[in-house]
């Protein structure tokens, strides 16, 4: 079995004297589509640098499909990655971008970068594209490394919806012709939940929540009902996070069971909801890892 | 051919919502055996969703009997689920549509006719099960 695209063991990494990643231990699984998120200066981008083989690790160790990226750069030639704002080459026309790629990379598909690029003309200056377009190119680029994994630091950054759903369209598009793993860093959930089936929520350096996105749904529910003192509830095994308003009581909590209490509606919670929850500052403190607990449960 | 649509803020599982189109078609008889689902590909550009899911989808209605994959061809319909009820489609919808006069009459929005008719079938269906 080949090793899993990114594993990272007690990893940190300090700039001076602050901490931008601390104690982060996971393991991405293969074929996955992660969805890095967390609000700015979370540690996304210093996360993915690592995995690239930019930055050097202060601690602990990262491996990428089973190599260290600074001790064998070669796996680098299987990592497609897209540093934020797409840079370029401004004053290079969209077919010297493509050659200059081709000429640097070892294994270089044009037919994907090129399949993925339609609707831009390779006569255009990179500088004259506008900003979806510059993120199609840059993307194209890494596809066509015909990578086994794939960084993308906030790729839907400064998008409107049109190109936001374009570019995610030609993501997709790459990752079913090339079966690879893909972790996509954005601050904004909507840009992701479409597509990602594994979540790693990072804030403050720390991973806060991690796992399955199914899974987490699936653990997770809303509770709305009449406010009341808060005992234990069968079927919750842990209140996220509560939320008072008039004679109401929502509760976001992490189910074991079946809620049997007929005073409690109980929903499902959207991936957005359910982020935006554990980033609360008031969970802060708390580390959680879902996958070490037993999620599913049969009501 | 069939159309997959999406809403990402139903908290309903992106696999879900595709396997469950799927046999509402099948229940409705807008799909039929010998019919061909959309190639993965076909999905992903279209939706812009994750391949995995929709791989995920279609093997879940294959494990229900419902889908044959053909290696090359692309995957078919090869069960139904319309056979028993689809005869008593017309004469139910007949039925819901008085239900729904007498509601609008009653002064009931259309939100309040939703929260009415989601709650009666969740609490019905878990007596049922209970």
């Amino acid at each position: 079995m080949s090793p899993p695209p990114l594993v990272a063991h007690g990893l940190g990494k300090r700039f001076r004297r602050d901490w931008a990643l601390r104690d982060l231990t996971l393991t991405i699984p293969k074929g996955a589509i992660v969805g890095l998120a967390g609000p700015n200066a979370a540690g996304k981008s210093t996360l993915l640098s690592l995995a690239a083989g930019l930055l050097a690790p202060s601690e602990g160790s990262i491996s990428v499909l089973g190599d260290d990226p600074l001790r064998t750069p070669e796996v680098l030639a299987e990592i497609g990655y897209v540093a934020q704002g797409a840079p370029l080459y401004r004053s290079f026309r969209v077919a010297d971008t493509i050659e200059y790629a081709r000429r640097t990379n070892s294994r270089w598909d044009r037919e994907i970068a090129v399949e993925l690029l339609t609707r831009i003309d390779s006569r255009t200056k990179v500088g004259a594209l506008s900003a979806g377009e510059r993120a199609r190119l840059a993307l194209a680029l890494a596809l066509g490394k015909r990578p086994r994994l794939i960084l993308l630091d906030e790729p839907f950054a400064s998008l409107d919806p049109l190109a936001c759903r374009e570019l995610l369209q030609q993501l997709m598009d790459g990752v079913a012709e090339l079966g690879a793993t893909v972790v996509v860093a954005s601050h904004v959930v909507a840009d992701i939940q479409r597509v990602c089936d594994h979540i790693v929520l990072l804030s403050g350096g720390c991973v806060r929540l991690e796992g399955d996105v199914e899974e987490l749904l699936e653990s997770h529910r809303l509770l709305t009902g009449p406010r009341r003192p808060l005992g234990s509830i069968r079927g919750v095994r842990e209140v996220v996070r509560e939320r008072y308003s008039g004679r109401q009581l929502t509760l976001l909590a992490v189910t074991d069971g079946p809620i049997v209490d007929p005073s409690w509606t109980v929903e499902p919670v959207s991936l957005e909801e359910l982020l935006l929850a554990y980033m609360a500052p008031e969970r802060l403190p708390v580390v959680r890892k879902m996958e070490r607990v037993q999620l599913r449960w049969h009501g | 051919m069939i159309e997959f649509h999406l809403d990402p803020q139903s908290g309903v599982a992106t696999y879900l919502q595709i396997v469950r189109q799927v046999k509402d078609a099948l229940r409705l008889g807008t799909l039929d055996v010998g019919d061909q689902l959309p190639t993965v590909r076909e999905v992903v550009a279209d939706l812009a969703v994750n391949p995995n899911t929709v791989a995920k989808a279609y093997r879940e209605l294959e494990h229900e009997g419902l889908v044959v994959a053909r290696q090359g061809r692309g995957t078919f319909i090869a069960g139904t689920l319309a056979h028993a009820s689809v005869e008593h489609h017309a004469e139910l919808r007949e039925a819901f549509e008085r239900w729904l006069t007498a509601a609008l009459r009653a002064g009931l929005d259309e939100e309040s006719i939703r929260a009415l008719v989601s709650t009666t079938l969740r609490e019905s269906l878990a007596r049922r099960v209970a």
